[in-house]
């Protein structure tokens, strides 16, 4: 069945069955292969992806679902060449290790920070709370986070 | 040195990780993410049961078995074993079957989906023969599992009087205080899977491509599996280990490496989360008996004796390591004069346990530290005095006989309660504000543990392994070629800073060549706290070498900088220099156990504060602070982040990491639905002090920090749990059940007195 979206800006076309998970369509059939499988099944949030601006588990929303929508992916978060912000402040403040969860860990944070530009470490912890990490303990991706705003900025300077 | 440089040190400035660009855009690859032209997916056929003699396999004949291969141990071409400590462990079960998940037979298939159903499609057959579950009744069992006696390793320590002395003491009007700790399976959660790709070679040997920690050990198993060493081993990046990642890619790899060989394409094998949790290493449960002479007045330990029972599961694996590294540590960072220490591994049928952070020092180091709480209990006295009298100070005695210097057991100590008597820094405001029920009753606590932790290798396996590391210059680039892989911690950023530093150039020169075991020399394993330690300090000298000759090539001195001496070459051959660990001839006997057991410790003090919801048994982490002495912070965030996380790791072996198992010893909770690991709302907020007593043999001082974080929180937990409500908790884990059966066996222990 054919099913078309936008993905990352640009009109995307699948020949696939409408039961098939958004996570095997993205990695499989179109080779994006930044968004993770950690658990298949809702918990560890390394499949997140944005929906209409909505971070979602990509491995359960079946890609029939996504008809029509907009679909951002980690490598869709960069614009002309430029880091998100929030992926630099990864870089900058040690958000990332073993880097297996950060491409969940940076789509779920871009989706709170365009809602909330600059927001506190609660918020930043409950936003999170989808997405496992089993190398950090999350101090440093709650610091990276919280100083994306303060980090882009001196950097605009 | 490179003195006439102007340019100034990345060591201990918070250079960025070379890796971040690519892990922060998803352009990072990991195994699963490369899928070669033509390949086939594999997967497992495993036992059922936890011991059966193996009759063979029943295919479904309604199943379409037209494009499936199945492989057995017939189609493995060399000998069936891989290899590590011992041969006893089969790449695929024979004759008998000696734990439940034991692979058994493998699947090949050209999609993912078709080669999982095929393994539903297989039935194993066997005669279900009685099974041995109990480590205290494996020694005496009549069921042989290994060798003659089911112990696949007994240790024995003696320092001082041994013994003698603890009977002495007592009489001379010392208490002895006795106590038993049990600690429970802890699974490594690498959010990435075991995984690996193996790719036929055009002369007849296979490329391994995948997750893993030690690509030499993958050679060292594959040559006795393929009967011949025709292969390279290449590291993907990969997606955390600790320790998961050690020995386990050596059996994914064979399975790998016999599927590819027989369909003759390439084969990729990647495990679902269930399959891994299942049937992969875990940290050994262990149970571990403490008897102590203390001096009622004064708190002073006079003489110990400890028994420690590890179960190693259906094969050696590395647990003889594993309990070498428990009972060294055993006592935990405390003066004993004289000691009695006993430790025995052994096996049953159940999956095998192997390395995991800290390797046998999580362990111990809860028993210690629960010990010296009901030391402190029994007496009557402070546990944090109680500590503070007896912690190692330079130039104490360890049971092994080593003799301590730079120690830094009480700074850190110091370090941390000074931090967490600060109110705790705005930004880092408390998590989960309400936390559990609204209507749970709660007990506030804080818990103070410290722990040692041997930096790199036991003894002299570091001058028996003469770890190398090759520096090459190519045009004006510099390259380093290790066998050590980043697993997360970011050693591929730090060696080139390392070398950056003593080459006095900017880090964006330097960068590390692929981890394939065709170009790198074996630089060791990526465990044990070694690399950034042990072969950091190889890469450094390397780089010397590298300006030694390439100040011999031209024929300038010291004078002249890296540049210079690139400007002054006349020839554009690559330059390409190896350096070997150097024997610092510590002594060891590893028969008696004496000797310098490690090359140094580090040292922790762990903080946490905990609110106990007394209706629910809850544990709410508020606040977790630390002071680790690094020896010398090559990175102070990949630092602070790698003891984070290790805290967390601990955390989670506190309280919520319980692994249950089915009848066949089969781990029930195989999602991470119910397999608990910390998320952010869980985690305290951290704070970590780095303090630095630097290791004159590491790089720049460095000692090792990968496991230390790992062995101080659970009974740091365990104490903050007690404090706030009484309740004394001496097994692993502290589930919410457990914490609530603790209360109401002090309530009624209470109504009775
Ligand atoms: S893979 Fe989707 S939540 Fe874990
Ligand atoms: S960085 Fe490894 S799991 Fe998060």
């Amino acid at each position: 069945m054919k099913i078309g979206f936008r993905l990352n800006g640009a009109e995307t076309t699948v020949d696939v069955t409408p039961m098939a998970r958004l996570l095997d369509v993205l990695r499989e059939d179109l080779r994006l292969t930044g968004s993770k499988e950690g658990c298949g099944e809702g918990e560890c949030g390394a499949c997140t992806v944005l929906i209409d601006g909505k971070a979602v588990n990509s491995c359960l929303v079946p890609v029939v679902q996504v008809r029509g929508a907009s679909v951002k992916t980690v490598e869709g978060l960069a614009e002309d060449g430029r880091l998100h912000p929030v992926q630099q402040a990864f870089i900058d403040h040690g958000g990332a290790q073993c880097g297996i969860c950060t491409p969940g860990f940076v789509v779920a944070a871009a989706e709170l920070l365009e809602r909330d530009p600059n927001p506190d470490a609660v918020t930043i912890r409950e936003a999170l709370a989808g997405n496992l990490c089993r190398c950090t303990g999350y101090q440093k991706i709650v610091d990276s986070v919280a100083r994306t705003l303060a980090s882009a900025e001196e950097a605009g300077r | 040195m490179a003195g006439a440089s102007t340019h100034s040190p990345h060591i201990g400035s918070g250079f960025v990780r070379a890796d971040g660009p690519a892990k922060v855009t998803g352009a990072a690859l990991y195994v699963d993410d490369v899928r070669p032209d033509d390949c086939l997916y594999g997967a497992t056929v495993r036992s059922p049961v936890a011991r059966g003699r193996l009759l063979g396999l029943k295919k479904d004949p309604a199943f379409d078995w037209s494009d499936v291969v199945i492989a057995t141990a017939d189609d493995i071409p060399g000998e069936n074993v891989v290899a590590l400590m011992t041969d006893d462990q089969p790449v695929l079960a024979t004759g008998e079957l000696r734990h439940v998940t034991e692979p058994v037979a493998l699947i090949a298939a050209p999609s993912r989906d078709k080669a999982l159903a095929a393994v539903r499609h297989v039935e194993v057959l066997y005669e279900a023969l009685e099974p041995l579950f109990d480590p205290t009744e494996s020694a005496t069992s009549p069921i042989r599992i290994f060798g003659d006696d089911n112990v696949f390793s007994r240790l024995e320590m003696v320092h001082g009087d041994g013994l003698d002395a603890l009977g002495r003491a007592e009489s001379a009007g010392a208490k002895v205080i006795t106590g038993t700790y049990t600690v429970g399976l802890q699974e490594q959660l690498y959010i990435e899977c075991q995984g690996m790709i193996a790719t036929p070679r055009d002369d007849g040997g296979v490329t391994i491509f995948g997750s893993m920690q030690c690509p030499f050990y993958i050679v060292k198993a594959l040559k006795r599996v393929l009967g011949h060493e025709k292969l390279n081993v290449v590291q993907a990046v990969t997606g955390g280990g600790f320790g998961g990642k050690e020995e386990y890619p050596s059996m994914v790899a064979a399975h790998a490496a016999v599927l590819a060989l027989k369909t003759g394409r390439p084969v990729k094998l990647i495990y679902r989360r269930d399959e891994d949790l299942q049937a992969t290493t875990k940290r050994h449960p262990a149970i571990m008996t403490y008897s102590t002479a203390v001096d009622p007045e004064t708190g002073e330990l006079q003489a110990a004796s400890v028994d420690l029972l590890f179960d190693g599961g259906a094969y050696n694996t590395l647990s003889p390591v594993v309990l070498s590294r428990a009972i060294l540590h055993a006592l935990g960072p405390y003066a004993v004069p004289h000691v009695k220490l006993d430790a025995l591994m052994v096996a049953t049928h159940t999956p095998p346990n192997g390395a995991f952070r800290g390797f046998g020092a999580p362990q111990v180091m809860f028993a210690a530290e629960r010990h010296m709480d009901r030391i402190a209990r029994e007496l009557d006295l402070d546990p944090i005095a109680l500590r503070r009298a007896n912690l190692y100070r330079d130039g104490d005695v360890t049971p092994s006989g080593q003799t301590l210097f730079d120690v830094a057991s009480i700074e850190v100590l110091d370090r941390a309660l000074e931090a967490a008597e600060k109110p705790l820094p705005p930004s880092l405001v408390p998590t989960r504000p309400g936390g559990g029920q609204a209507a749970g009753r709660r007990a506030s606590g804080r818990g103070v543990a410290i722990a040692w932790h041997g930096c790199g290798f036991t003894g002299n396996g570091e001058a028996a392994l003469k770890g190398k590391a090759d520096v090459s210059l190519d045009g004006d680039r510099v390259v380093i070629h290790t066998a050590s892989t980043d697993i997360g911690q970011g050693t591929d950023s730090i060696f080139p800073a390392i070398v950056a530093d003593v080459l006095g150039i900017d880090v964006e020169r330097v960068s590390n060549a692929p981890h394939d075991t065709a170009d790198v020399p074996d630089s060791g394993p990526t465990v044990a706290s070694r690399t950034a330690m042990v072969v950091g300090g190889v890469v450094k000298q390397g780089a010397e070498k590298l300006l030694a000759a390439l100040r011999a090539e031209v024929g300038l001195g010291d004078e002249a900088d890296f540049d210079t001496l690139l400007a002054a070459r006349k020839s554009d051959a690559t330059l390409r220099v190896r350096a070997e660990y150097e024997d610092k001839g510590a002594q060891w006997d590893p028969e008696t156990y004496q000797g310098d057991a490690y090359p140094t410790y580090g040292w922790s003090c762990m903080v946490v504060d905990a609110e106990i919801d007394t209706d629910t048994g809850e544990v709410l982490y508020r606040r977790l602070v630390q002071a680790t002495d690094v020896g010398k912070a090559l990175n102070p965030v990949l630092a602070a982040g790698q003891l984070e996380g290790g805290a967390l790791q601990g955390l989670g072996y506190a309280t919520s990491e319980a692994v249950v198992l089915d009848a066949q010893r089969r781990m029930r909770n195989d999602r991470l639905t119910n397999y608990i690991i910390p998320t952010t709302l869980d985690a305290p907020p951290m704070e970590t002090v780095l303090v630095e007593f630097p290791f004159a043999d590491g790089p720049f001082g460095a000692k090792g920090i990968g496991e230390i974080p790992h062995d101080v929180p659970a009974p740091a937990v365990a104490a903050a749990i007690e404090q706030a409500t009484g309740a004394v908790l001496d097994t692993l884990p502290m589930t919410p059940e457990a914490v609530l059966a603790a209360l109401e066996a002090m309530e009624a222990g209470e109504g009775a007195a």
